[in-house]
C-alpha cells in the first residue's frame, strides 16, 4: 500500500509541478494503455500469487514513462520498434541456410505459428532438458533445423526478430510457468533477484521491489518488469533485449555482470518474467 | 549507403474543402551524424536525410532541412489545409543522392 501511495503522492506533485514545468506529469496510475485506438492493454493488475507477500499489484513500466513516451506507444506508426518488427517479419520469412528453409517454412504465417508464444517463453524444453528463452530458441531452429549461423544473442537481427515474434502476442497476458521442471531455475533466478551485487551493493529488488514509485537521480523507477519487451528504448534508440536490460542494470550497480545468455540471466529472465504474470504482453513497447 | 530505407506516410483518405488535415511521416534511416568513431578510431561517413518535402498539386506544402544531430529514423508531422481533392507527394534526399517518394491521394468530397 504505501508503494501506491508513493506513485499517487508523486501524481499530485506532478499536477502541483504542471504549471512551472509543463509537461511533468508522469505516472497517472490509471492511465489505460490502448494501441492504435482498438487493443487495450493490460498495465496494472493483481499480483501473482508467488508475489503476494512481497507485492499486492503489478504494474507495467508503460506506467512509469512520461506521458510522451507512452503515446508512442499507443499508435504503431508513431512506435520506432514497429520499424524492427517489420523487419522482423521480412527475416521471418527468408530462406536462410543449407536447408533452403525460413523459419516459416516450418511454422507458417507469423500471425498464426508464433501466436502467444510471447507471453509463455522462457520456458521448459522436454527433448533438450534445459529452460529455454526465446531467443535460445530461434538460434536452435536456425542451427539444427535451416543450416543456418546463429544469430548473435544480443544483435539487431535477433532484436528484430524477437520483436516479430513477441508481437504475434500482444494483449495476452504474461503467463509462464514456475513449478514442475523449471522450478530450480525459476529458485535461481529468485535468489538471484534478491542477491546484492556491486559497489552500490543493490540487488534487482533494492530498486524494483522497494523503492519503485520513487526516483533514482531523474529516472522513475518502475517495478522491472518485462512484459513489454523487447522494448524500443530512446535512449539508444533501437530495440532492447531482455538481457541487454539486465547487464545495464547489474552494470548500474557498478558490479562486473553476467553475459547475455548465461544461465545467470535465463534464470533471472524466467523470474522476472514470473513477477509479471498477468500483465499483459505489449509487443514492442517504448521506453526512455 | 544507407540501407533498409523505407518511407512510411499516414494521411486521410478524404477531406472536406479548405479542412485542416494532419499528416504523418516516418522514415527509416540510420541518421549516421559523421561525428562518431569506429572501434578502430576511424571517422564514421556521415550519412544522414538532408532534406524533406511535400507538395501539394505541385504547391510546397513544407520544405525541412535536416541536420546531422536528428536521430534515426527521423518522424514529422504536419498540418495542411487541403482546398481540394489531389495528391501529397514526398520526397526524402539522401546524402548518398539517392532519393526516396511516396504520394497519397485525398479526396475532397
Amino acid at each position: 500500500m504505501t508503494k501506491l501511495k508513493s506513485i499517487r503522492a508523486f501524481a499530485v506533485l506532478a499536477v502541483a509541478g504542471g504549471v512551472a514545468f509543463g509537461g511533468a506529469a508522469q505516472a497517472d496510475e490509471n492511465a489505460e494503455l490502448i494501441v492504435n485506438g482498438e487493443i487495450t492493454l493490460v498495465t496494472k493488475t493483481a499480483a501473482p500469487d508467488h508475489l503476494k507477500d512481497a507485492v499486492d499489484t503489478i504494474y507495467s513500466g508503460w506506467l512509469f514513462r512520461e506521458t510522451g513516451t507512452q503515446a508512442m506507444q499507443m499508435d504503431d506508426f508513431v512506435n520506432p520498434g514497429m520499424l524492427d518488427a517489420e523487419a522482423g517479419i521480412e527475416l521471418y520469412n527468408a530462406v536462410d541456410g543449407t536447408e533452403g528453409k525460413s523459419c516459416a517454412s516450418c511454422h507458417g504465417d507469423i500471425a498464426e505459428g508464433m501466436k502467444g508464444l510471447r507471453a509463455v517463453y522462457p520456458k521448459w524444453n522436454e527433448a533438450a532438458g534445459e529452460v529455454r528463452t526465446m531467443e535460445m530458441q530461434v538460434n536452435d531452429c536456425r542451427e539444427t533445423r535451416m543450416g543456418a549461423e546463429p544469430y548473435k544473442y544480443i544483435s539487431r537481427e535477433m532484436g528484430q526478430i524477437v520483436s516479430a515474434v513477441s508481437l504475434q502476442s500482444r494483449g495476452e497476458p504474461v503467463n509462464v510457468a514456475i513449478d514442475g521442471p523449471v522450478a530450480a531455475t525459476w529458485a535461481q533466478g529468485k535468489e538471484l533477484y534478491y542477491t546484492r551485487t556491486g559497489i552500490l551493493d543493490l540487488s534487482c529488488a533494492s530498486c524494483h521491489e522497494e523503492n519503485y514509485g520513487n526516483m533514482i537521480r531523474a529516472d522513475h523507477l518502475s517495478q522491472g518488469q518485462i512484459n513489454g519487451f523487447p522494448v524500443y528504448r530512446l535512449n539508444n534508440a533501437k530495440i532492447n533485449q531482455v538481457h541487454d536490460r539486465f547487464k545495464g542494470c547489474v552494470r548500474d550497480t557498478r558490479a562486473e555482470t553476467y553475459n547475455p545468455g548465461s544461465s545467470e540471466f535465463i534464470a533471472l529472465e524466467l523470474y522476472v518474467a514470473s513477477r509479471g504474470n498477468g500483465l499483459s504482453v505489449e509487443g514492442v513497447s517504448v521506453r526512455n | 549507403m544507407a540501407d533498409n530505407v523505407t518511407p512510411r506516410v499516414r494521411v486521410p483518405k478524404s477531406a472536406s474543402a479548405g479542412e485542416v488535415i494532419s499528416i504523418k511521416t516516418l522514415i527509416s534511416h540510420i541518421m549516421e551524424s559523421g561525428q562518431r568513431k569506429d572501434g578502430d578510431g576511424n571517422l564514421i561517413p556521415r550519412s544522414i536525410i538532408n532534406r524533406f518535402t511535400c507538395d501539394f498539386n505541385g504547391q510546397n506544402v513544407i520544405d525541412v532541412t535536416l541536420e546531422p544531430a536528428i536521430s534515426t529514423n527521423p518522424y514529422f508531422e504536419f498540418e495542411a489545409v487541403i482546398p481540394e481533392t489531389g495528391e501529397l507527394k514526398f520526397t526524402w534526399y539522401d546524402d548518398d543522392g539517392s532519393v526516396y517518394e511516396d504520394a497519397k491521394q485525398v479526396t475532397v468530397g
